[in-house]
């Protein structure tokens, strides 16, 4: 696979760019020229707010069975409704939210950070480690995730946590092999040749030089992981890999329901899903404009 | 309009199925294709010997013949049985040890050749007693089997070690198909990827994971039967794929059972077009405490656990979203050795006063110094009931302070940690096809008797009271032996938890008639009386 | 070039001997065997003798060291083994469903590209208008929808659709039928899949194409044809979009390989017997040799795909050269 690096001088000319502006100034200009972007960042800390706030905000505990409001229509009381267990939705629609914002940005900056270190470790050493490295990406890469998930889930369990390892693991190829390619071409620029002739560390060459120049490349996948991994946690959640009851998730509330409710009560299925769509619109929106903003040659990969 | 065929008879806790509609009344029509949807992706083979899935008997139960079954016309019954291939229900002789089976002459199987009770006893000996490199599921059902065999052509004989009221309701299994005596010497494993029997169906071809199609057996020996012209199933895992073809008429029937949400959805999307069957199922809930794990190798423990789940109140609401519906014991409710609403009620887990069962659970967990305690819930990757009752268990246990997270697994590694004992608490099931409470409350035996017993704990007691049940003959002391066991283990011992049975929903369209719902998927599968009103 | 794509392909073979090792070992790490699922699965008796038997016939007794040899050595001599579900051969297994997958892969793709190519371009000639703006929240719609749920929501919608107009629901057939038995039952099977799988694929697709136009309309070589006054119809037919679609190419190889193994819950949904599902199926009844098979024939699609990508894009464009 063949991804085409930034250009170097570009990347810095950017920086350079941007350090001159005060924050306050960025952010207008970036609402003013990009609206679909401003609407995106605008869904993102609204479901953020409410994961971070579901406890304040959340009229119900979302895990409270209630047998005597089961499949309630949405109502002053229930703002959305209820479900097959008599459980608020908009209750577990906002603890759902942490869950969605836990298993998103968890693993997008797991599999970020770590693809990041290694590709740019397997760029900057290049050789063996480099070749090595590089044949585990096309395994992984290549691989099925549903095994690996079950692999994870069958030995763990289903707990949040290692619903979160086994969707970290695709990301992480996927960003080293950008994060590689960015890197390569910064390898050759002089001052990293400068650093290595004085006698720094690897770590600290690494770190210092050579980590800055990939973080444009960095963020915008880092964006695109999140929607992506709240879709596999919903994929999962079909496949019955998911989170498990009674935890509130978006993807476990659509799988059931989905299936069984679309027509005689609507709103279990259609509130979950709704969220979902609108979460990963948005950040796809905001990303979106972020890759133009940042870098406009860069694709989306 | 939706008929509801189950009367739940509330005293009893008792599922009476009752014909759908007027079927009885009417003549039976005959031809027609009947596409039916199986629940399942290809079964591993067609070995009705070998395997117990119920994906085999739905694809291939149609192609066979047995010695004797559950009446088609009557399959709830859970106390009567009737031939298929002998002549008449035999009465036992030599104190209850011998079975003398007389068997129908100028039966056919689909090559050609004749059925005479040498294929019987053959098969029957590959059943009960499989030779060396032959796989036989059910060798445990029959270990009151001394001897099979066939003295000449129209007579089969079962000798048996001992009498026991067990040895019918195993023998109407519906996985015991009739192979032919000649294929079966020559290659054991010949059925497990043929088909070739005596059925009211023919075999025609079978595409793998997809369909399986057959066409009426002209030489039938039940007079006039079958009805259709032919048969075509088709695999569909998924339940959304069935509830849709079943809406749009794609298939006419699906035989294992859907959840009440597609129940409501289809009666109100197609109305008259869907007719509901529904009976409770022989399949029961257990929740099995780990009692090598601590705190639950302390009875007061696992008390407080079947004491903080209100049964009477969660059936019912339960029974709107999930398979399950009767409250029951260890043994199927309805049937004669069950235990009434009274009886329950003199149980842990079964109190008719919740507040004062939760109360005394809470005391429980706190004279055991287990209050708040945290633990985890393992249960099977399988939505319909498991998931559900487990959702609903951790909800009651949360009322008396429990924190209890579900661990769900897929099938493979559910058995797995059971069997290895790894688990905390666990949600099974214990699922059996003809009512046959004997063998079926085996399930509650310490594990050195019946390996399948996943509770890890050992009580002499439990043996000798369930040895004492089933030795006994006389029917009425029978039931009081049961009762005895039951009370020691489920309120005495508290080693299992039983929650609601399951509850089986048929689903078929309108135009399909003949076919009666049974406690059991397993069953009344040979598709001879079904026909269709177009 | 014959040297690079021989190097590459001596380069695969370390690929593939470390996605065999993974699936060996991620395999053997779920607890369980095939012999329990397919003995206790019913929820009814577990006959110990039974599972005993199964293990010994299956091989499953053996050291993990020699069931691994066996399985790599299995490879080399093209005799891949017999599913431990069906006791078919696993090629055969494979045969059957494969054809199913890649007729729903290639529909997709052609949707994807019908859709996606237009869309892009007229979304990036219209750059920041009303028109861009809508072509963009529906292409992003399209990503940001679960696809199963999408699935579900659409065979819905067929039916209550058929149901209004004719007051009968239709769905599509659930029996498949081969393309050159029937080949409008077939299409009416493999149409709605392969819609909802190439709507996502078309979204993925036309974002691409949408970015790439974008870089290349500023391209100097544009600008210079627009000074020459040249018709802006024939500077995007002829110029820009030829440039901008070769890394459009790539990404529509890469998606159709991972397509292949990606439409595992597509083909749930719409009960396609294709090797997605199949692929739930080996994974899920603990179908050691199946499952290895096919994840070995997923890598192999993957990696060849991408190795013609990359040769053909070095042949289009002359500024790459084979290293």
């Amino acid at each position: 696979m063949t991804v085409v690096a930034p250009n170097p001088a570009k990347v810095l000319s950017e920086e350079t760019l941007v350090r001159e502006r005060t924050p306050l100034h960025l952010a207008l200009d970036f609402c003013r020229r990009k609206p679909l972007g401003t609407l995106g960042l605008v869904i993102v800390l609204v479901i953020m707010a409410a994961g971070i706030c579901a406890d304040w905000i959340a009229p119900f505990d979302p895990e409270e069975n209630d047998f005597n409001a089961m499949m309630q229509a949405p109502s002053l009381v229930h703002l959305f409704g209820t479900d097959q267990f008599g459980r608020d939705i908009f209750s577990r629609l906002v603890f759902g939210a942490r869950t969605a914002m836990l298993v998103g940005f968890g693993s997008a900056v797991g599999g970020g950070l770590i693809g990041l270190v290694l590709g740019v470790a397997s760029a900057y050493f290049g050789g063996w480690f480099d070749l090595v490295f590089q044949r585990v990406l096309d395994v992984l890469m290549a691989f099925p995730l549903i095994i690996l998930a079950l692999a994870v889930v069958s030995v763990f369990g289903t707990g949040v946590f290692n619903v979160m390892i086994a969707i970290t693991i695709p990301l992480i190829p996927r960003c080293g092999r950008v994060v590689r390619a960015s890197a390569l071409a910064v390898r050759e620029v002089p001052y990293v040749d400068a650093a290595r002739a004085l006698g720094f560390g690897h770590a600290r060459i690494i770190l210092r030089h050579m980590v800055p120049n990939v973080v444009a490349p960095f963020l915008i996948l880092l964006s695109a992981f999140v929607g992506q991994a709240i879709l596999a946690e919903a994929g999962l959640s079909y496949l019955g890999l998911g989170v498990q009851e009674p935890v509130a998730a978006w993807g476990l509330m659509l799988q059931g329901s989905a299936e069984d409710y679309a027509t005689t009560a609507p709103w279990i299925a259609i509130f979950p899903g709704l969220a979902i769509v609108f979460t990963v619109l948005g950040i796809s929106l905001f990303g979106d404009a972020l890759r133009d903003a940042i870098d406009p040659k860069l694709r989306d990969r | 309009m939706y008929v509801r065929t189950g009367l739940w008879a509330a005293g009893l806790g008792l599922a009476v199925a009752i014909a759908a509609g007027s079927a009885g009344a009417q003549t039976p029509k005959r031809g027609g294709t009947l596409t039916y949807v199986i629940p399942a992706d290809a079964p591993p083979s067609f070995d009705g010997h070998r395997e117990t899935t119920y994906a085999t008997v739905h694809a291939a139960a149609p192609y066979y013949s047995v010695l004797i079954r559950v009446p088609p016309d009557n399959p709830a019954s859970t106390t009567e049985f009737v031939c298929d291939l002998c002549t008449e229900m035999p009465t036992p002789t030599d104190g209850g040890k011998t079975y003398t089976f007389k068997i129908r002459e100028g039966v056919k199987f689909h090559d050609g050749s004749k059925l005479t009770a040498q294929d019987v006893a053959t098969s029957w000996n590959y059943i009960v007693f499989p030779p060396k490199g032959v796989s036989s599921a059910r060798v445990s059902y029959y270990e009151m089997v001394d001897k099979v065999e066939a003295p000449d052509d129209t007579t089969v004989v079962f000798h048996l070690k001992r009498a026991t009221n067990a040895f019918l309701p195993a023998l109407a299994d519906p996985y015991t198909w009739i192979y032919k005596k000649e294929i079966l010497e020559k290659d054991p494993h010949w059925f497990e990827k043929n088909i070739m029997g005596s059925g009211p169906f023919k075999f025609v071809s079978y595409e793998v994971g997809q369909s399986i199609k057959g066409v009426r057996n002209p030489d039938y020996y039940h007079k006039g039967q079958p009805y259709l012209d032919a048969i075509v199933g088709i695999f569909a895992d998924k339940q959304s794929v069935r509830v849709d073809a079943l809406r749009a008429d794609r298939a006419a029937i699906e035989f294992r059972g859907l959840p009440p949400s597609a129940r409501d959805q289809l009666v109100k999307e197609a109305g008259a077009d869907i007719v509901v069957q529904d009976s409770d199922w022989n399949c029961g809930n257990i929740l099995t405490p780990n009692h090598k794990k601590k705190p639950f190798d302390d009875v007061r423990v696992r008390r407080a656990l079947a004491l903080a789940i209100d049964q009477w109140k969660g059936a019912p609401a339960l029974a709107k979203i999930a398979n399950v519906r009767t409250v029951g014991g260890i043994v199927f409710p309805g049937s004669p050795l069950a235990a009434t609403k009274e009886e329950l009620q003199q149980m842990a887990g079964y109190w008719p006063d919740i507040e004062k069962s939760r109360a005394e659970a809470r005391r429980l967990l706190k004279e055991a110094g287990v209050e708040g305690l945290k633990f985890e819930l393992l249960n099977r990757n399988v939505d319909q009931p498991y998931k559900f009752v487990g959702t609903w268990a951790i909800g009651e246990w949360k009322k008396i302070g429990l924190n209890v997270e579900q661990k769900v697994v897929p099938t493979g590694p559910w058995f797995s940690n059971m069997r290895a004992g790894t688990f905390d608490v666990v949600l099974e099931a214990n699922c059996a096809s003809v009512v046959n409470p004997l063998l079926d409350t085996g399930k509650y035996l310490p594990a050195k008797v019946y390996p399948e017993n996943y509770g890890q704990f050992d009580d002499d007691k439990s043996v000798e009271l369930y040895e004492k049940m089933q030795t006994e003959i006389d029917p009425k002391k029978q039931r009081d032996d049961m009762r005895a066991f039951e009370k020691h283990t489920l309120d005495t011992m508290v080693h299992e938890i039983v929650l609601p049975y399951w509850y089986r929903i048929i689903l078929e369209r309108s135009y399909v008639k003949g076919w009666k719902i049974s406690p059991s998927h397993y069953l009344n599968q040979d598709l001879a009386n079904i026909w269709l009103d177009k | 070039m014959y040297r690079y794509i021989v190097k590459r392909l001596l380069l695969a073979v370390p690929t593939l001997v470390g996605a065999a090792a993974l699936v060996f070992i991620l395999m053997r790490l779920i607890p369980g065997d095939v012999c329990v699922i397919r003995m206790g699965a019913g929820g009814s008796h577990v006959d110990a003798a039974a599972v005993a038997l199964c293990h010994q016939q299956l091989g499953l007794d053996n050291s993990l060291f020699v069931q691994f040899l066996d399985f790599l050595w299995s490879y080399v001599t093209f005799d891949f083994g017999n599913s431990m579900w069906s006791g078919n051969p696993v090629a055969q297994e494979i045969a059957l469903r494969l054809p199913v997958s890649l007729e729903v892969a290639v529909l997709a793709t052609v949707i994807a590209i019908l859709i996606a190519i237009p869309l892009g371009t007229i979304s990036a000639l219209k750059e920041n208008t009303w028109l861009d703006h809508v072509v963009r929240v529906a292409a992003i719609a399209g990503i940001a929808t679960p696809s199963f749920w999408l699935g579900i929501m659409s065979l819905i919608l067929v039916m209550n659709i058929t149901a209004m107009a004719s007051g009968k629901p239709w769905l599509p057939p659930i029996d498949f039928v081969p393309l050159w038995q029937d080949p409008i039952r077939n299409l009416s099977i493999v149409l709605l899949p392969a819609i909802t799988v190439g709507y996502r694929y078309s979204a993925v697709t036309m974002r691409l194409t949408r970015s790439a136009m974008l870089e290349v309309l500023r391209e100097d070589y544009i600008r210079t044809a627009r000074a020459k006054g040249l018709l802006e119809q024939i500077i995007v037919n002829r110029h820009a979009l030829k440039n901008a679609l070769l890394p459009v190419v790539t990404l529509i190889g890469i998606e159709f390989a991972f397509l292949i193994g990606g439409l595992v819950i597509t083909e749930q949904v719409f009960n396609l017997n294709g090797i997605g599902r199949l692929l739930v199926q080996a994974v899920q009844n603990q179908d050691n040799v199946l499952a290895q098979a096919l994840v070995m024939l997923v890598v192999i699609i993957f990696v060849v795909t991408n190795l013609v990508i990359d040769v053909l894009y070095a042949w289009l464009d002359p500024r790459i050269r084979f290293s």
